[in-house]
């Protein structure tokens, strides 16, 4: 089944003129997903390979029903950008663009908080559902069909986990981008629930990283609501506190959103914590036989915890305390 | 982005938020200087580093007479303070704030900080100033008051005294209280910061609300529209070579380890740095080209990791999504010809067109080991390290 977007998802691209949005539609195109529509402010009108180029995204939805939108605007424009596509009612909004200021997300997201909009992002990879949808930046061969769902915070990390899926023969349901910003509009447990629904997905590999709460609340999630076997990596043990490495919102603060104590909830929730992101494939090739050989048919609601079959243990080295 | 207190009272003062009189100097005569005009009897000189913990440090100091300014200030400027904030190399004092003696009644702590889980701007009060508020917050979570501003409304005045009362600060000064947290998140707002802390915040003996220290940090998503702020910045205070990368637009976070590390992606970055650590070394520094990794970005990234006299070997992991790997092999391939490289050198590329990138790089004649995996590329520099 695959959550958020499939083969019938029709997508309009906002900034479809400019170099990366033009290169992206492209890509997308090529790949397979209804690209329908563009959005560049003046350019109405126009046609960019076939696709019709709109002024605003009231017209282009009007004309062409589209009902995802794949932001590539540059930050100064992007939150308007986003609030333009919630005000003219699509339904999920997927934006790529890093370095939109802190503030101008605030506002985003509560002027999306009243309205039946999903963002997805900012700075984010976007979503892929394998060979029905790309909505985003990642290559698309990497990527196979199958029954693993991804959720992750990074980009090309992501991919360096998917590749080893699909090497491996295990394919994923949808992959899903939620970013490196510290306000974002969708979350780890957002997706989570997703995945537990959907049919077609039957694990989960999450990737994380330093900064905020995100994955704390994940493995809070977790343990009281999913019960399809995870596996997950944290990036940033070697990250030092009070630094932003790269993502705004991957950073240690006041002590909190080490790598250490997401890495501790998660397993206390039974997850399964792979230090060496090597071993992300081999992790899910183990708790996907787990399953199948005899796990009983475990549905929805029944607690995954304390069944001796989802004991996996981390594929890693004995874990060395981080000096304080 | 940071910027030192002399430069947040300034902005505060533009906010009519009350901060002692005083002033910046740059060597001793001009802090004798500034210290002579102000008209307190007690003088405070204060070193000026972008870190806390400078009281404790030596770097505080009260100046009795007037005269005292010059050996203080000959004390202080030029010391290396050593905080826990800054690291044990320490920060080498530049710069002081002369500042006027304030009497002080009660010390408060106030601050306004950006908080991803309400998307909003929180406040964080306390009777309890002059301390550590994370130890305030682990001992008397109980003195701690906190409120979040619905960002599309702003602060309003109630919101301000719901907190006043809820301290219980004295009558004669919840209106100047109300009136400073409006001023201050005016100012947060208005200058893209991402957190204000004033600790303390105090009352002085004239009941008067007064900012007795200043901590201001800025969105750096948002400096392209505050050209104000971006003159603000210390390059004193930055290492040289985060510096220097951030004029290439390159991501960089300088480490201590012997492992220069290059790769495409915050996360992989992040991903590769604790590898090099599960392989046995420790990683020199983070460093994400993003998706450029051009012959030029490359070279730059090259000269920066080497530039480290920590360096010992340098590991480069790039998985080509939309950029294609053997165009990242060429820009390695020509940048290695431009820099010697006297350090082991190991290349791990991935994705599009990775076969032919790693043919290139085999055949290039240069002194590289091509690796295959993530874990192989790890392993493989740490060996060489050794």
């Amino acid at each position: 089944m695959s959550i958020l977007v499939n083969k019938n998802s029709r997508v309009l691209v906002q900034g479809i003129t400019g170099k990366e949005g033009s290169f992206h539609a492209s890509q997308c195109k090529a790949y397979g997903t209804k690209v329908v529509a563009g959005v560049t402010p003046g350019k109405g009108g126009a046609d960019f390979e076939g696709i019709p180029v709109f002024d605003t995204v009231e017209a282009a939805v009007e004309r062409t029903g589209a009902d995802v939108s794949l932001i590539f605007v540059p930050p100064p424009f992007a939150a308007d950008a986003i609030m333009e596509a919630a005000h003219a009612g699509v339904p999920l909004i997927i934006c790529i663009t890093e370095g939109i200021p802190v503030q101008d997300m605030m506002r985003v997201k509560h002027f999306l908080a009243d309205k039946p909009v999903r963002l997805i992002g900012p700075n984010c990879p976007g979503v892929i559902t394998p060979e029905e949808a790309k909505i985003g930046i990642m290559p698309g061969f990497i990527h196979k069909k199958g029954n693993v769902g991804v959720v992750s915070r990074s980009g090309t990390l992501t991919y360096e986990a998917v590749w080893q899926l699909t090497q491996r023969g295990i394919g994923q349901s949808t992959c899903v981008g939620i970013g490196g910003d510290p306000i974002n509009g969708t979350h780890f447990v957002d997706v989570l629930g997703m995945f537990e629904k959907d049919r077609q997905t039957e694990a989960i590999v999450m990737i994380g990283e330093i900064g905020g709460d995100a994955e704390e609340r994940a493995a809070d999630y977790i343990k009281r609501h999913v019960t399809k076997p995870v596996v997950a990596f944290i990036a940033g043990i070697t990250a030092p506190p009070g630094r932003r490495m790269g993502h705004a919102g991957a950073i240690i603060s006041g002590g909190k959103g080490t790598a250490d104590d997401k890495m501790s909830a998660l397993e206390a929730a039974g997850v399964t914590v792979v230090k060496n992101p090597a071993l992300i494939g081999e992790a899910i090739e183990k708790r996907l036989k787990k399953k199948g050989a005899g796990a009983g048919g475990r549905g929805p609601g029944m607690k995954a915890k304390g069944s001796p079959k989802t004991k996996a243990k981390s594929k890693s080295k004995p874990k060395t305390k981080a000096k304080k | 982005m940071n910027i030192h207190e002399y430069q947040a009272k300034a902005l505060f003062a533009k906010y009519q938020i009350p901060v002692p009189n005083g002033k910046v100097a740059f060597n001793v005569e001009e802090a004798q200087a500034a210290g002579d005009a102000l008209e307190s009897p007690i003088t405070v000189v204060k070193a000026q580093i972008h870190a806390g913990g400078r009281g404790k440090a030596g770097g505080v100091k009260l100046a009795k007479k007037k005269s005292d300014v010059t050996p203080l200030a000959k004390e202080i400027l030029g010391k290396t303070l050593i905080t826990p904030q800054t690291g044990p190399q320490g920060k080498e004092v530049k710069k002081l704030l002369v500042e006027e003696g304030v009497d002080i009644a009660k010390e408060l702590y106030v601050s306004w900080v950006a908080d991803r889980a309400t998307a909003s701007i929180v406040l964080i009060a306390s009777t309890e100033g002059g301390m550590e508020i994370e130890e305030v917050a682990a001992h008397s979570p109980e003195k701690i008051v906190k409120l979040s501003v619905d960002p599309l409304i702003g602060y309003q005045a109630y919101q301000g005294r719901t907190v006043a009362f809820k301290l219980g600060l004295p009558k004669e000064v919840v209106g100047q209280w109300v009136a400073m947290l409006g001023n201050l998140y005016r100012l947060f707002v208005e200058k893209d910061a991402s957190q204000i802390e004033i600790n303390p915040l105090i009352i002085t003996k004239q009941n008067k609300l007064m900012a007795l220290d200043a901590k201001v940090n800025f969105d750096d998503n948002a400096l392209y529209r505050h050209d104000e702020i971006r003159a603000l910045r210390d390059l004193d205070e930055e290492d040289p070579l985060e510096t220097r990368a951030t004029q290439y637009g390159l991501n960089y976070v300088k480490l201590d380890g012997t492992i220069g590390c290059m790769v495409n992606g915050a996360g992989l970055a992040m991903a590769t740095m604790d590898v090099i650590k599960l392989a046995g070394a420790e990683p020199a520094n983070f460093l994400d080209v993003g998706g450029g990794a051009s012959k030029e970005t490359v070279k730059q990234a090259f000269q920066i990791l080497l530039a480290d006299p920590n360096v010992k070997g340098v590991f480069v992991n790039i998985f080509g999504g939309i950029v294609r790997c053997e165009r990242i092999a060429g820009g390695i391939i020509d940048a290695a010809k431009e820099v010697s490289i006297h350090v082991p050198l190991v290349v791990r590329l991935e994705g599009t067109n990775a076969k032919e990138a790693k043919q290139m790089l085999a055949e290039s004649g240069l002194n590289l080991i091509v690796a295959d995996t993530l874990w192989d590329g790890a392993q493989k520099i740490v060996s060489q390290v050794r």
